[in-house]
C-alpha cells in the first residue's frame, strides 16, 4: 500500500556539492513529522527537494499517490504549501498577501478577487488571529504576527500538506507556544498533514509525532519521539552532552542541556 | 473589494483626464501657439499653416511623447518587479546602452537604408542581450545582488559607449551626424512609419504585459514563493525580459536616449496606487506618457526657438531622484 506522502531514495543538492542523499519516508496523512538536525546537516535542501525548487537528482516523491516531480507549479501549489523562514520586506497589506494564497485557485482570465476567494482569506485571518491588522503592511508587522500572517496565506492555498522551515526560531515562548498549538489543532482538526523543521528539540518531542533526525545529509534515525529522542543519538549527530528525561504530564521526552564546567567539576 | 474596483476606475479615469489635458496643452504650444478652442475650426480647414504644423508636427509629436513616456515607464515597472528594487530601470541596468550599441551599429552597417524598422529591431537585440547579460552575471551565490547588477549595469554602459565610439571613428561624416543627432533624444520624428510602428507595439506590450499581472504579483514575495503559488517564474521572468526589451529597444530606436522615466514614475506611482500591478501597469504607462509630454513641452519652450534634448530634463530630475532614493535605502540598512 502506498502511504499519503511516501520518498523514496531522494537524492538532491547543488552545484557547489552538499546534496541530500538515501531519504527514505513515509507519512500517513494527518501526520505531524518534524525534521531535526545540526545546522548544516541538510534540512532545508531536504525541503526544496520536496517543494520542487532544487530538481532530484535521484529518487521520487510520491503526495497522494502523484509524482510531485511531473506536476506543474500550480497543481504542486494546490497540493503542498510552504512557509519559510525569511521576513517580508515587500510593502503590501497584510489582506493583499494572504489573498496571494488564492493564486493558485485563479481562473486564466480572471482580473478582480472573487468573493469566495476573499472568504477564505478572511477565514483563516480569523483563525491566526491577523484580521485585525489586515489593512497594516507586512514590514510594520513583528516577526511573531508575520509569521501568523504567513500561517494564513499558506493555508488560503487549501493544501495537502503543509512544511514549516524553522517556523519558530525567531519567537519568543509565549509566540511559540501560540503557534505551536495552532498547529496542533490544524493537524488534529482538519486533517493537515505537517513537516516541520524546527531547532528546539524539546519542542518537537512536545508537539510531533514523528521525528527525521538527519546527520551530514542523510537520515540518522527516525521513529517516534521516545525513539529518536535519547541521550546517544544526541550525543552523535550533536555532538554535545545533554541529559534526556520524561515530561511529567506529556510523557515525552524532554532534553537538558549541561555546561562544561559543570561536566568538569561532576557535579550533579 | 467592491470599493477597490471604484478607486481603480477612479485612477485610471483621472490619468485618462490629464492625458488629454496635457495633449491639448501640447498642441496649443509652439512658435505659432494655437488656441484650444480653435481646434476643430483649423482641423477641418486643411489648406492652412496651422493645420500643417498640427498634422504634421504636433500630433504626431505628442503621440510620441505619450508612447515613449508609457513605455519607458512601464518597462521600468515591470523590470522593478523583477527585480524586486526600486532602483533598476532600462536606463540604470545598461539596457539603454545595449540598445543604442545594436542601433548606432545598424545605422553604420546601412542597414537602416533597406528597411527602417531594422532601427527598432537592432535595439531589441541589444537591449535583450544586455538585459540577459546583466542577469546571468549578477546571478552569484546568494541569489540577486543589487550592487553587483547596478555596477555591471554602469559597466555595460561605458563598454556600449566606448564601442559606439569606436564604431563612430570608423563610419562616414554623415552617419557620424545622423547618431549624434539621434542620440541627445527628441520627440521629433520625422518618420511615420517609426511612429505608428512605436504606437502599436507600446499599446501591444501594455495588453502583453497584463496576462503577466498575477505572476507580477506573486513575484512581489520573491521568485521561490512565486514558484510556491504556482507560477513557473522562470519562464514568466524570461517573457517579462522580451517585454522589455521590445518597449526599450523601439524607443531608444525613435526618440534617443531618455534617462530615468522609468525610474522616477513607477516610484511615484507606487506611492500612489501601491504595489498592486493590476492598477500599477496601467497607472505607470498613463503616468509616464503625462511627464513625458510635459517634458517636451518644457524642452521646446525654455530656450525656444531653439530646443533642449528632451533627456537633458528627464536626466536632471530622474538623477536626483535616484540620488535621494539611494541614500535613503542606504539608511533603512543602517537602522
Amino acid at each position: 500500500m502506498i502511504s499519503f506522502l511516501d520518498i523514496q531514495n531522494l537524492s538532491c543538492g547543488y552545484s557547489s556539492g552538499f546534496r541530500v542523499h538515501d531519504i527514505n519516508l513515509s507519512l500517513d496523512e494527518g501526520s505531524f513529522a518534524g525534521i531535526i538536525g545540526p545546522n548544516g546537516s541538510g534540512k532545508t535542501t531536504l525541503f526544496r527537494g520536496i517543494s520542487g525548487t532544487l530538481p532530484l537528482k535521484e529518487g521520487h516523491i510520491l503526495l497522494d499517490g502523484a509524482d510531485l516531480s511531473k506536476l506543474t507549479w500550480r497543481e504542486k501549489a494546490q497540493k503542498l504549501a510552504i512557509v519559510s523562514q525569511f521576513s517580508e520586506t515587500a510593502e503590501l497589506s497584510v489582506e493583499e498577501y494572504v489573498l496571494m494564497g488564492r493564486l493558485p485557485y485563479r481562473r486564466q482570465f480572471q482580473f478582480f478577487d472573487r468573493k469566495e476567494d476573499i472568504e477564505i482569506a478572511h477565514h483563516y485571518m480569523h483563525l491566526t488571529n491577523t484580521y485585525r491588522l489586515r489593512n497594516k503592511s507586512m514590514t510594520e508587522l513583528s516577526g511573531g504576527e508575520q509569521q501568523m500572517a504567513n500561517i494564513a496565506c499558506a493555508l488560503s492555498q487549501h493544501p495537502r500538506l503543509l512544511l514549516l522551515d524553522e517556523p519558530t526560531s525567531h519567537l519568543d515562548i509565549t509566540h511559540q507556544i501560540r503557534f505551536m498549538n495552532l498547529i496542533q489543532r490544524l493537524n488534529e482538526e482538519m486533517k493537515l498533514s505537517v513537516m516541520m523543521i524546527i531547532h528546539d528539540l524539546s519542542l518537537a518531542a512536545e508537539y510531533c509525532d514523528f521525528l527525521l533526525m538527519m546527520k551530514e545529509g542523510t537520515p540518522f534515525c527516525q521513529g517516534t519521539p521516545e525513539e529518536v529522542i535519547t541521550y546517544e543519538h544526541i550525543e552523535s549527530v550533536y555532538d554535545t552532552v545533554v541529559i534526556v528525561k520524561t515530561n511529567p504530564v506529556s510523557g515525552k521526552p524532554v532534553v537538558f542541556p549541561v555546561s562544561e564546567q559543570r561536566l568538569k567539576n561532576g557535579k550533579r | 473589494m467592491e470599493q477597490k474596483q471604484w478607486i481603480w476606475s477612479l485612477y485610471v479615469l483621472l490619468l485618462l483626464v490629464g492625458v488629454v489635458t496635457v495633449f491639448m496643452l501640447s498642441l496649443g504650444m509652439g512658435e505659432i501657439p494655437i488656441r484650444i478652442g480653435d481646434l476643430p475650426h483649423i482641423l477641418s480647414e486643411k489648406d492652412s499653416v496651422e493645420y500643417g504644423v498640427l498634422a504634421y508636427i504636433r500630433i504626431p509629436r505628442t503621440l510620441l511623447g505619450l508612447t515613449i513616456g508609457g513605455s519607458l515607464s512601464l518597462a521600468g515597472t515591470i523590470l522593478q518587479g523583477i527585480y524586486r528594487n526600486p532602483l533598476v530601470e532600462p536606463y540604470t541596468l545598461g539596457i539603454s546602452g545595449g540598445a543604442s550599441l545594436g542601433i548606432t551599429f545598424a545605422i553604420v552597417a546601412g542597414i537602416h537604408l533597406i528597411n527602417i524598422l531594422f532601427l527598432p529591431l537592432a535595439g531589441f537585440i541589444g537591449a535583450f542581450a544586455t538585459i540577459f547579460l546583466v542577469y546571468t552575471l549578477s546571478l552569484g551565490k546568494g541569489g540577486l545582488s543589487i550592487n553587483r547588477m547596478l555596477l555591471i549595469g554602469v559597466m555595460i554602459s561605458f563598454i556600449a559607449s566606448s564601442l559606439m565610439m569606436f564604431l563612430m571613428s570608423i563610419t562616414s561624416t554623415d552617419n557620424v551626424h545622423g547618431i549624434i543627432f539621434w542620440m541627445m533624444g527628441s520627440l521629433n520624428e520625422p518618420n511615420n512609419t517609426l511612429i505608428t510602428v512605436m504606437v502599436i507595439l507600446s499599446l501591444f506590450c501594455l495588453i502583453l504585459s497584463y496576462l503577466f499581472v498575477m505572476p507580477l504579483n506573486a513575484l512581489r514575495l520573491g521568485e521561490e514563493k512565486a514558484k510556491h503559488l504556482g507560477f513557473n517564474a522562470n519562464s514568466v521572468v524570461r517573457v517579462l525580459f522580451i517585454i522589455t526589451s521590445l518597449l526599450t529597444g523601439a524607443c531608444i530606436a525613435v526618440a534617443g536616449i531618455i534617462g530615468f522615466v522609468g525610474l522616477v514614475i513607477p516610484h511615484i506611482v507606487r506611492l500612489w496606487v501601491g504595489t498592486d500591478y493590476r492598477i500599477l501597469l496601467i497607472t505607470s504607462f498613463l503616468s509616464g506618457g503625462i511627464f513625458l509630454i510635459l517634458c517636451d513641452v518644457m524642452a521646446r519652450t525654455i530656450i525656444s526657438p531653439n530646443e533642449l534634448p528632451i533627456g537633458v530634463i528627464t536626466g536632471i530630475l530622474g538623477g536626483i531622484l535616484f540620488i535621494l532614493l539611494l541614500s535613503r535605502s542606504r539608511r533603512k540598512e543602517v537602522s
